[in-house]
This record gives C-alpha cells, structure tokens and sequence, in this order.
C-alpha cells in the first residue's frame, strides 16, 4: 500500500496506463499544464492543448476514439460540457447502438465537479444524474484516492464512453486555482479521507458499476457519490451518537447502476436516504427510488440534493448543497415515521 | 468628434481604484472563488461604454467589472454583490462572473464565448423595438475558437444586427498562448464574415473611443455590425493568485493617459482625489453592514 492524493492517483494512474498503451492521448484547454508531468514525460503529441472549442474536440475525441485512439479529452469543468453536449449525446453515447454493436467509442470525458468554496452555479455543478440519463453513457464519480485511480484505469479499460467526474473538494489542485488561489484567509469543508488515502501499489482496474459498502449500518442506507459520501460517514457517526445505525453506501458508479446490491441494502434496513450533490428533481435520488421500489421493496424514502441554481454566497451554497445536519435531520425524520 | 479624455480617463480610474479594493478583498478571503480582474482594460471599456445610451445593452465575459463601473452600476450594490451579501447587485446569487443588472441591460457570463449570443439577442430586440439602439459583446481573443461567438459573427452579418463585437486580445487564454492553437489572424477572420474590423491598441483609449464611435455609428444607422480588435495587457494574469509573477506592466492604460494629460497636472491630481474620495466611500459603505 501506498499513501497518494486523489489528484496524484488519478495521474500516476493515467501514467502508467499511456506508458503502456500508446493509443491514449490527452486533449483539452491548458492540458500542457494542467497534466504538466504527463506534457514532460509524453510530449506534446500525446498531451495536446486545445482552443477553447469545445464541441469541435469533444466531437473530435469522439471520431479519433472510432478510428483507434483512446482519447482522455478534458472539459475543464463539468459546467462547460453544455458547449459539447451534442458530441456526447447524439453520437458518443449513440454510435455503438446505430452501428449494431460494431462500432465502439472508448472515449475518456475528464472533468472536474462540485462545489463549496463559493464559485456560483456556472462553475460548481455535478450534473452526474443529467449525464446518466442518456443510455450509452457510463458515468462515475469516485470518492477516495484508491478508487479515483482504478476508476480511470478502468475508463481507459472500457470499450464505450465514460464520463469521470473528478470532484474539486477531494481534488486539491483545482480546490487551490478556484477556491483558495493560494489564500489561507479562506476555508473548505474539505473531506480528508476523500483527498489523500491508501492505494495499491500497483494499479488494477476498479470494475464500473459496482458500489461499496463504506459503513454497515441496520437502520438506515444513505447513498451517495464523491464528496456526498464523505458527508454521510460524518452524519452517521453523528446518527451512531443517538442509536441510529446507519449504513453509508458509494455508488461509484452513477450509471450503470450497482442495483443488486443497492437493493440488498435497502431491502436489509428498509430506510433509504439518497444524498445527492446533483439536483433534485428527475435525477439520480429519483432514479434510486423507483429501483427499489420496482424490486418490490417496502421502503421509507429521504433525500438530501442540491434544490436549485447554487449561490454564490458561502453562506448561502452552505444552505443549498448537501451537508452532514442536513444529511443528520433528513435521516432522524425517517427513523420517526 | 472629439472625445472627452478628462471623463474617460476618470472612468478608466474609477475602475482601477475599484478593482484594486477588490484584490485586497480577495487576499483578505472576503470575497470567494476565483477573481478575474479587468486591470488592464480600462482603457477598452471607457472608451466603448462612453457610446453606449440609454436602452444600449452589454452582453459582458468573465472580466465584467469595467464595463459595468464605467456604465454607471453602483458601486456599493457592486461590491456587495462580491462580498456576497444580500444587498448585492444580484442579491449574492452571481458572485463577480454572473452580474446582472436588468436596468443597464447588462448580462455576464462565466461561459467563454457566451457573450456573444447574447449580445447578438439584445441586438435583435433592439432592431425590432428600439432601432435607435444597438448591443455590445466582449469577449477575449481565446473565446473567439468559441464555436457559438464564430456562429454569431455570421448570424449578426446576415440579420444586420446593430452590434459591436469587441474582443479584448491580451494574447493569453489562461495558460495558453492564443495565437499557437488560433489558425489566420482574427481581423480576417471577421472580415470574411462581411463586417468591418478594426484592429487597435487596447491602451489607447482615444483610439478605442474613435474606433468604438465609428461601430456605434454604423450600427445606430441600420448599417450592421462592427468588430474591433484591442490589444491589451492582463496585468493582473488570468485570475488572482497569490505569489503570482506579474507582466506586461508598462503597457499599461492608467499610465498611458496619465502622460498624456500629465501636462494639467493639477486636474489630473483633482480627479484623482475624487475618484479615490468616491471609491473609499462607496467600499467603506459597502462593507458597513446595511
Ligand atoms: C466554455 C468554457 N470553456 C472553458 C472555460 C474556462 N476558462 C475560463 S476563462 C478562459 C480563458 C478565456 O480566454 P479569453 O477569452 O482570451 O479571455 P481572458 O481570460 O484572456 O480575458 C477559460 C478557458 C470557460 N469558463 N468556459
Ligand atoms: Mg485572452
């Protein structure tokens, strides 16, 4: 074992994956710089900086991925995807089912999500649930170290499009060019397991689709993605004070969805509590609802997401986004009922 | 027509004396996320705002601080706005890249190259409803690979929309050179759209206000649209950042002017004063709790 940041992992993972496949290139706006050690050591046909042009090298990085590359293309953040929406959701996501199965896209979007240090709604969304409602796209969100490096390992791995939601709270770098710009007069929730922990010595692919258990709790599942479940292991440490035992599952994976042992869980504790950074309405707290519910699973339903447009204000985005009382209030209104 | 160098020089200040409170209150973690600054685009926002009338509208970038002093927005609700108060411009919503002021008909944006479908938009509610008025877009040199800007240099063309297209060229997209991922030049590139371009020195604002006046002209007069080109520094690099290596620093428009009027110097010192007098106040109000 060894001991990595969530950033570090992601590229040392990626590393070692374009040193032993030459088919992975990187694309996207400032990468020469952003990805500086991958620039030195693969130079600049491999890590290659791009316009501010996103539909046209999303789009290109959907073509290079059906003629033999494996394209890693960045959208510096989440939010900016919209410019290249169509790339994604008319062809990357398509081009497999039009062509019977014959033609794959494995394709890389790399993008960096989520808020808490006060940047407003055009820079701090996650939008995993908007992206997993298209079929064809494979969407993750890892939340520790470990899985943010076998996560892209096997992104890279997989033969469709993966959309790998890199957090910007368990990501420092990006939280030091947003959110501190080198101030130590500003502060972040930040989770610390999330942002630096053990992995393995050697990289293996961590299977998509598939969530962890990160706590066993009989009372009550929370569910969550990246930095959500960070929140729920406080809340149900919080919960564990009272006498509640609360179960903390990581989906990982946002779609496909690890139903089997959703269910599982749900169908143990009877108590779902989805906590989700993503909005509300027809998303992912939705979508885990009607699964279990389709399982033929009696359940009693909760859910902590972000409800609108996120404030700019740090007072105000505290208010919106999910946080541990939200997640602890959320959770004792289910044990009453 | 001559320009009024006193009244721009003074709104180019008014500007800088603002932004400069604005990067102390950054570094003192009053104000949140990144800070894009405009220090160094003075001279290209006074220069085009001093053309703009009542129902002219902006459609602004990332760096929409300039424009908006120089429009006349308040600077206390300004302020606020980046402190995150309530009694913001945007009520603590929009934070300095999402400012919004429904009376200037002035919209920004974080979304590089958004400015200019917008613009284009306020452009064409003008020539339906206000014909004697007409739209700017600013924008950097990196938004213009921006797919939806390059669609809406064709779309302003072909509807004659009243517009100006102004791009504020400091050679750099955050780390990237603009010109080593930009194929051909970009007056070219406009031009091939059909509209005249006019290629300045950002710095200078009386050649901004004079290329700015001839757009405006064009586009009041049913004529379509006009893009400019400005070069300009970054002073303050991309975004703020502490220990960051400061450039460009004698290419910049305060000092420009400076010497140019620097032969009155006793009205340059008055407007100073006054314009220190103003921006202290209005800071000092601004935080003083409502
Ligand atoms: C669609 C989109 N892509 C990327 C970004 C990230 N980004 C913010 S500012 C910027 C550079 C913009 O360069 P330019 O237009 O020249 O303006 P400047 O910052 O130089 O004033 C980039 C890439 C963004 N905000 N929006
Ligand atoms: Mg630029």
């Amino acid at each position: 074992m060894r001991t990595m940041s969530f950033a570090d992992a992601i590229e040392d993972a990626l590393s070692d994956a374009m040193a032993s496949d030459s088919r992975i290139v990187i694309l996207g706006e400032d990468v020469h710089a952003l990805r500086m050690n991958l620039f030195a050591r693969f130079g600049e046909q491999r890590v290659r900086s791009a316009p501010i042009s996103e539909a046209a090298f999303v789009g290109a990085a959907v073509g290079a991925a059906m003629a033999g590359l494996r394209p890693v293309v960045e959208v510096m953040l989440v939010d900016f995807i919209g410019v290249a929406m169509d790339a994604l959701l008319n062809h990357a996501a398509k081009i497999e089912a039009f062509s019977g199965g014959k033609w794959k896209v494995p394709l890389v979007v790399r993008t960096a999500c989520g808020g808490g240090y006060g940047d407003s709604g055009q820079h701090e969304q996650t939008l995993w649930g908007w992206l997993a409602h298209i079929p064809g796209l494979t969407v993750v969100a890892p939340s520790t170290p470990a899985d943010a490096g076998g996560m892209m390992l096997s992104a890279i791995e997989h033969e469709g499009p993966v959309i790998y939601l890199e957090h910007k709270l368990l990501a420092s770098y990006w939280l030091y060019y947003m959110g501190s710009g080198g101030r130590t007069t500003v502060g972040f929730d930040v989770p610390l397991e999330g942002v630096s922990g053990p992995v393995p010595d050697s990289w293996t692919p961590v299977p998509l689709g598939k969530a962890a258990t990160r706590r066993e709790g009989e009372d009550i599942t929370l569910v969550s993605v990246a930095v959500g479940v960070h929140r729920c292991m406080e809340a149900a440490a919080v919960l564990e004070e009272k006498g509640i035992s609360a179960g903390v599952l990581d989906l990982r994976t946002v779609s496909p969805l690890d139903r089997e042992v959703l269910c599982g869980a749900i169908s143990r504790s009877g108590r779902l509590l989805v906590v989700d950074e993503d909005y509300r309405d027809f998303g992912l707290s939705g979508e885990l609802a009607a699964v279990v519910l389709e399982a033929g699973i009696t359940v009693r339903y909760g859910r902590v997401c972000t409800e609108g447009t996120i404030p700019y204000s740090r007072e105000l985005e505290d208010q919106v986004l999910p946080n541990t009382r939200r997640i602890v209030d959320a959770a004792l209104k289910l044990m009453e009922r | 027509m001559e320009p009024d160098l006193w009244s721009l020089y003074r709104q180019m200040l008014r500007s800088r004396r603002f932004e400069e409170f604005v990067k102390d209150l950054w570094e003192k973690g009053k104000i949140s996320g990144e800070m894009h600054l405009g220090i160094g685009e003075e001279a290209i926002a006074a220069g085009v705002v001093d053309h703009l009338q009542e129902g002219d509208a902006m459609a602004l970038d990332h760096r929409g601080t300039p424009p908006l002093v120089a429009r006349g927005v308040d600077l206390v609700v300004l302020l606020r706005e980046f402190l995150g108060s309530e009694d913001g411009l945007c009520c603590g919503m929009g934070g300095h890249m999402h400012l919004f002021s429904p009376e200037h008909l002035a919209a920004s944006s974080g979304i590089v190259g958004s400015s200019g479908p917008v613009a284009a938009g306020f452009a064409l509610a003008a020539q339906c409803l206000r014909p004697e008025n007409l739209a700017v877009a600013f924008f950097g040199e990196g938004a213009m690979n921006q797919g939806m800007l390059v669609e809406t240099l064709n779309l302003a063309v072909a509807w004659k929309l009243p517009m100006l297209f102004v791009c504020k060229d400091n050679q750099w997209a955050i780390t990237t050179l603009s010109h080593s991922v930009t194929g051909g030049n970009l007056i070219d590139r406009a031009k091939a759209f059909g509209m005249p371009a006019m290629e300045i020195d950002g710095t200078d604002v009386e050649a901004v206000w004079n290329a700015a006046g001839q757009g405006a002209d064009r586009a009041r007069n049913g004529n379509g649209p006009t893009f400019l080109l400005a070069h300009c520094p970054r002073l303050e690099g991309h975004f703020l950042m502490i220990g960051q290596i400061r450039t460009d620093q004698d290419r910049d428009p305060l000092d420009r002017i400076q010497r140019r009027l620097g032969t009155e110097k006793t009205r340059l010192e008055e407007i100073q004063k006054e314009v220190d007098q103003e921006i202290q106040k209005a800071v000092e109000i601004a935080l003083s709790s409502p």
